[in-house]
């Protein structure tokens, strides 16, 4: 349970260690493109985690790093051919950022950081907190782009019609938008003088 | 004709940091000094142009051949970290000048994204190799480019008053995204 919270607040990915940026901006231009991003890397982690804690013992230290690496792109490879196969419009919706999960940073990192030196079921709820807390975090800030850019959430129109700042869905919307996300995080945690 | 459509397209209008979001770890992470952005586009330029040519290659001659397209994912990242290595090996033994100049930032080109979006990205729009190469080229000035401009902005950023809570991250954030809407003025010039 610890190590779930762990992931989900004090090491959130996306706003306190700031990884993984690259998903995080360019996926978030709804609210369900951020969370299928989230939930597709939080698989992808569970997935490497594990099998990494399994493997830590046989893989040689010198190649642990090209070994995760491999790792990590099956289970890739699995979570890209399960949605072009079943959620054929999302697939073309995340396009590349889909293989790139390959790249994040956020993946080797844990696998490194957690899974070559915890068991196989902690590395499991690592990979839980750590996904979930990405997920969290690609849907809130989904959400407020699509809130401030078309006046929807999740779809569901809450401002009228004509409402909406297409910038929040461009590209320079989510760079501005998800620094003021951290910036009122930031302002949360330190407690006011 | 087609190669400067390539070119610019890559290089102002869909840049690849602002307008494509890939690389944007380096591009935070190694922009607080226009010396080390020069650095790390000069080793993105130089790794990304070879990538590009080795995974189309295989692509084309391997992949495509023996049907196994499914395995693109895992063979790319092979294929790059494995090349990273070598012009590493190979960069100290007959350049050791250059080595040093590039040498910190090659080992962090492995997990930067562009190198493999651009991999990827070439497959997809179907060039052949010659432009898939000016492609890459073209996209590496364009990193270069957004990184220095965006170092440039920083060195001047850090000499000023920023409210607590925007410090750091946020502000870099921000900045990126007025960069990046100074970027979209270029939309239109090239479909």
């Amino acid at each position: 349970m610890k190590i779930i919270v762990n992931g989900l607040i004090t090491e959130n990915p996306t706003f306190v260690l700031i990884l993984g940026m690259c998903p995080t901006l360019a996926t978030t231009s709804s609210a369900i493109n951020g969370m299928s991003m989230g939930l597709a890397t939080l698989f992808v982690l569970v997935g490497s985690n594990m099998a990494i804690a399994l493997l830590k013992n046989i893989i040689p230290d010198q190649v642990r790093i090209p070994a995760y690496v491999v790792v990590i792109a099956t289970f890739v490879s699995v979570v890209e051919m399960t949605m072009q196969a079943y959620l054929p419009a999302l697939y073309d919706t995340l396009g590349i950022f889909i293989p790139l999960i390959v790249v994040n940073c956020i993946v080797l990192g844990r696998a490194e950081a957690f899974a070559a030196k915890n068991s196989v079921f902690d590395s499991m709820l690592d990979g839980i907190g750590i996904g979930l807390g990405f997920t969290f975090a690609l849907t809130l800030l989904g959400a407020v782009r699509e809130l401030l850019g078309t006046g929807k959430t999740f779809g569901m129109v809450v401002f009228p019609e004509n409402y909406g700042m297409l910038i929040f869905i461009l590209a320079p919307g989510a760079f501005i938008a998800l620094g003021y996300l951290i910036a009122v995080i930031n302002k949360i945690k330190t407690p006011n003088p | 004709m087609t190669f400067i459509l390539i070119f610019i397209s890559a290089v102002f209008v869909n840049n690849i940091v602002l307008s494509q979001f890939l690389g944007i770890c380096p591009f935070l992470g190694v922009s607080k000094k226009i010396d080390t952005a020069l650095g790390m586009s000069a080793a993105v330029a130089f790794v990304m142009t070879i990538a590009t040519i080795f995974t189309y290659i295989i692509q084309k001659s391997v992949l495509d051949t023996f049907h196994i397209g499914y395995l693109q994912t895992i063979t790319y990242i092979l294929i790059i970290a494995a090349l990273v290595q070598l012009v590493e090996i190979i960069l100290k033994k007959v350049s050791p000048a250059l080595y040093q100049a590039l040498g910190v930032f090659l080992p962090l080109i492995t997990t930067n994204c562009t190198i493999l979006g651009v991999a990827l990205l070439v497959i997809k729009k179907d060039f052949n190799l010659i432009e898939s190469v000016v492609f890459a080229i073209s996209t590496a000035v364009g990193f270069g480019l957004a990184l220095v401009l965006f170092a440039g902005i920083r060195e001047q950023l850090s000499m000023v008053k920023v409210p607590k809570a925007l410090e750091g991250t946020p502000i870099s954030l921000i900045t990126a995204g007025l960069l990046a809407m100074a970027f979209m003025g270029f939309a239109g010039i090239v479909k």
